[in-house]
């Protein structure tokens, strides 16, 4: 079992950002997070705003911000596909904390329940972006 | 010999312009590979979604209270076109094709009795479709390409749509653009993207091998989620393969105008060749015959 891996693909509308074999990878589903080993049982998942974890061996080797999206799994495969997604090691805690701030801004300026939504949205964005830099 | 003078002008104008066209058709060659590349890049997720898609239609689909991006409204009084076309012209009959597709397709629902609805991505569709359907007109994109095609346009189109869809504004959407086939054609088509159609392979209900999928949270839950993405995707795939045509379009329209001001060129320099020497011939008879007079 232990040469056995995990193909890894993470998909933006625009590329297929990631395609890598990997150990394991930890995915943080609507209903909390999941690790995927070799042979998982196939299922189709929501994501929410988190960190996919990496593992190659017992280690992480890489972390990546993904903000909400769908998981597909099967027995050899696990494919995300996330609107958002960017390192951990890229997010600039400034810039991020910059953003919620504009975003609560927005929020309280917002005139209807359309841009409170919105805002919603991004404060909870940059929230779970300040949750994945710790 | 103000002819000749004309003529000189006439050329170097039209050298002039076959200048622009050749560089506007390298230009064009440039942004067709690049936009090609980005369709290719995109495919992958639209691939995967359709995937999910299909085997979830197929078991949640069926059931009393499904989605209406699905199963529709029941009714379908009122159709709303998204007729995507370029930003700019001089591409051939690109614009034009789409939007007389879009324009067929709305007089026979008008004649039917519905009413239909526009919704214009690009100046130039937009711009031919002002004359007839002014009012008809909900909203127009423009500079789509501006600075690059993103997937952060589409989800602009696809939350306004959702949005006067919610508000029960229309039944049924379709959104029409141009399938890149190659450089040389390039074919408008219609697609359907409210109600959703399953396309012809998404049948896969299962697995490979007969296995099922297990849902996570439920599957109405991912269904509702996966909807209204799929209408973003589908709308960005469109720009996408309409970027591509466009410049493909362009680059075709281009060739054939440089190719065009090449032969122009020619007939006029042998025009301008032929009433140099009638000139010159004429000239030297008038000084012969006026020794020969003396």
């Amino acid at each position: 079992m232990a040469n056995q891996q995990v193909e890894f693909e993470l998909v933006s509308p625009e590329k297929l950002l990631l395609s890598q074999n990997v150990d394991m990878v930890v995915v943080p589903g609507e209903d909390g997070d999941f690790g995927v080993l070799p042979r998982h049982a196939p299922m189709i998942s929501t994501v929410r705003p988190g960190v996919i974890a990496i593992y190659s061996g017992k280690e992480i080797s890489e972390r990546i911000f993904v903000a909400g999206g769908f998981a597909e799994v099967t027995t050899e495969r696990c494919t995300v596909l996330a609107e958002i997604a960017q390192p951990v090691s890229e997010l600039d805690k400034a810039t991020v904390q910059q953003q919620l701030q504009d975003a609560k801004e927005d929020f309280s300026d917002a005139q209807d329940d359309a841009g409170r939504d919105a805002a919603r949205k991004q404060i909870e964005l940059s929230e779970a972006r300040l949750t994945a830099i710790g | 010999m103000a002819n000749l003078n004309d003529l000189k002008l006439r050329i170097s104008s039209v050298k002039s312009t076959q200048k622009i066209t050749s560089a506007m058709k390298m230009v064009a060659a440039a942004k067709l590979r690049r936009a090609q590349e980005q369709a290719v890049a995109s495919r992958p997720y639209a691939e995967r979604m359709a995937r999910m898609l299909g085997s979830l239609a197929v078991s949640a689909g069926k059931q009393p209270g499904a989605s209406p991006l699905l199963a529709g409204t029941g009714k379908d009084d009122v159709h709303l076109l998204i007729v995507a076309a370029a930003d700019r012209g001089l591409c051939g009959g690109f614009n034009t094709n789409i939007v007389k597709e879009a324009r067929k397709k709305a007089y026979e629902l008008i004649k039917a009795g519905k009413t239909v609805k526009f919704y214009c991505i690009g100046r130039k569709s937009r711009d031919q479709l002002r004359r007839e359907f002014g009012s008809r007109i909900v909203d127009t994109i423009e500079d789509i390409a501006k600075p690059s095609l993103g997937f952060d346009k589409a989800t602009t189109v696809s939350d306004r749509v959702l949005g006067m869809f919610d508000a029960g504004e229309f039944d049924v959407c379709t959104i029409f653009y141009a399938k890149f086939k190659s450089v040389m054609l390039q074919v408008p088509s219609a697609q359907q993207l409210i109600p959703f159609e399953a396309e012809g392979d998404a049948d896969a209900s299962g697995l490979a091998d007969g296995s099922i999928y297990d849902y996570e949270p439920s599957d109405e839950k991912i269904l509702r989620d996966l909807l209204p993405r799929n209408i973003s995707i589908q709308i960005f795939k469109a720009m996408l393969e309409n970027a591509a045509s466009e410049h493909g379009a362009r680059m075709s329209a281009m060739d054939s105008a440089t190719r065009n001001a090449g032969e122009m060129i020619d007939s006029l320099s042998i025009k301008y060749n032929r009433t140099r020497q009638a000139n010159i011939t004429n000239e030297l008879i008038e000084i012969i015959s006026a020794k020969e007079a003396l």
